[in-house]
């Protein structure tokens, strides 16, 4: 069963839900797809350390084989592509390595070389495989290591916490195409629920079956739980605003690795989720 | 000499756009015949490397001087490799920049910016 946790900006929590969640199992994969800021690995310091280089094809044209027929150029949707005083100038960072240039030139003039943009390492803390996705700096897009980060992992009946990128752009959608069910986390303010707004919308988008999870609750009025009220979105779980959870999280320790309270809040909201995702299968099917 | 200047509307009187790669129009000035041209700029909607787009155009017109507000270094390389040269454009016109080029009392655009690439320019 595969689950995404996702949140339409940064800083909701996803982090702390997806490690908690992995961490409280008997058994699971953790997989840090925020390759541009990951972070899940400070909490899970895995050791057996094995690492993979992401890389992705760059284009690039032999001059003598050339024609100047534009064919390519023409074609390049990203306008990666200009051809300039007799010579094809290639600018990789607005390629998007689709690799149509090099099969649609008639010359076949067009090559393309390995160019490295991540790296990928997967450890072991506990009972948690951890899968870590890190995006060079300057590389302008992370797609591509997501897809790799998702087929990385081994057994498709494990448990698998996707912790996705914040947002809700073509990085978040990639992150949970294969996602069985979401946990959307959304915090107590209106610009949390507005966030949140964008996230449902995605998860409605492509037909996840979903909920939310009420992080840093405080007493008082929460519009993002309105939001859930007024759009049927089922509530999974809440977490308080707690010093001594911050205290935790500051320290990149595991809450439920430390803490009685918060290693049955997170069984609980675990039981819950595998429930909801277990009904919306048989549902479906 | 052709001069090039991305524009908001198809008119001499109407100002600099001060976007370049998703410039509405181009207005192509032809400073022997003192003909004008207005093209509609195919990358404006581009999701992405509008400048190199609408720099290809630009060389592929035969331009030899572009007046624009500013450049993207994406849209500066093509256009430097086309020998095309990029004059910062003054407050006003369409019509005051081509006098003000032509008067010398335009200067080439020394700051190239790193390009927005899909984010919002200011």
């Amino acid at each position: 069963m595969k689950i995404a946790v996702l949140s339409g900006k940064g800083g909701t929590g996803k982090t702390l839900v997806s490690v908690n969640l992995a961490a409280v199992a008997d058994k699971a994969v953790y997989i840090d797809c925020d390759v541009e800021e990951p972070n899940g690995y400070l909490f899970f310091k895995p050791t057996s350390i094995d690492t993979k280089k992401v890389t992705v094809q760059m284009p690039y044209a032999k001059a003598e084989l050339c024609n100047g027929c534009r064919k390519c150029v023409n074609f390049c949707k990203f306008n990666a592509l200009a051809y300039i005083a007799n010579q094809l100038i290639v600018f990789d960072k607005v390629c998007h390595s689709c690799g149509g240039c090099a099969l649609l030139c008639p010359k076949k003039a067009i090559f393309e070389k390995e160019k490295e943009i991540a790296e990928i390492q997967k450890g072991v803390s506990g009972n948690v495989t951890v899968i870590t996705g890190i995006l060079k700096v300057g590389e302008l897009s992370g797609v591509p290591v997501i897809k790799m980060l998702l087929d990385v992992q081994d057994a498709d009946n494990e448990l698998t916490l996707i912790d996705c990128p914040p947002g809700s752009a073509c990085i978040v959608m990639e992150s949970i195409q294969d996602a069985d069910y979401c946990i959307l986390v959304a915090e107590p303010t209106l610009f949390g629920a507005h966030n949140l707004k964008m996230v449902h919308e995605l998860a409605t988008l492509f037909h996840k079956p979903h909920g939310v999870v009420l992080n840093k609750c405080l007493d008082g009025q929460n519009p993002s739980e309105e939001l859930c009220r007024q759009e049927d979105i089922k509530i999974l779980g809440e977490i308080p605003y707690d010093e001594v959870l911050g205290l935790l999280n500051s320290k990149a320790l595991i809450a439920v690795r430390e803490n009685d309270k918060y290693n049955k809040l997170f069984d609980s909201l675990l039981q819950t989720v595998i429930k909801e995702a277990q009904h919306e299968t048989v549902v479906n099917s | 000499m052709r001069i090039a200047i991305p524009m908001n509307d198809k008119n001499l009187d109407a100002e600099v756009c001060p976007s370049f790669g998703r410039a509405p129009y181009f207005l192509f000035y032809n400073s022997v015949t003192k003909e004008s041209e207005f093209l509609d700029n195919a990358a404006a909607a581009s999701q992405g490397g509008a400048g190199v787009r609408a720099a290809q155009v630009i060389a592929d017109y035969g331009v030899k001087a572009l007046i624009a507000p500013r450049c993207g270094e994406n849209a500066e390389k093509v256009l430097s490799n086309a020998e095309v040269l990029i004059y910062q454009s003054i407050p006003g016109s369409a019509q005051e920049n081509i006098e003000a080029l032509l008067a010398e009392r335009l200067h080439l655009l020394t700051e190239i910016h790193p390009g927005f690439h899909g984010k919002q320019g200011v």
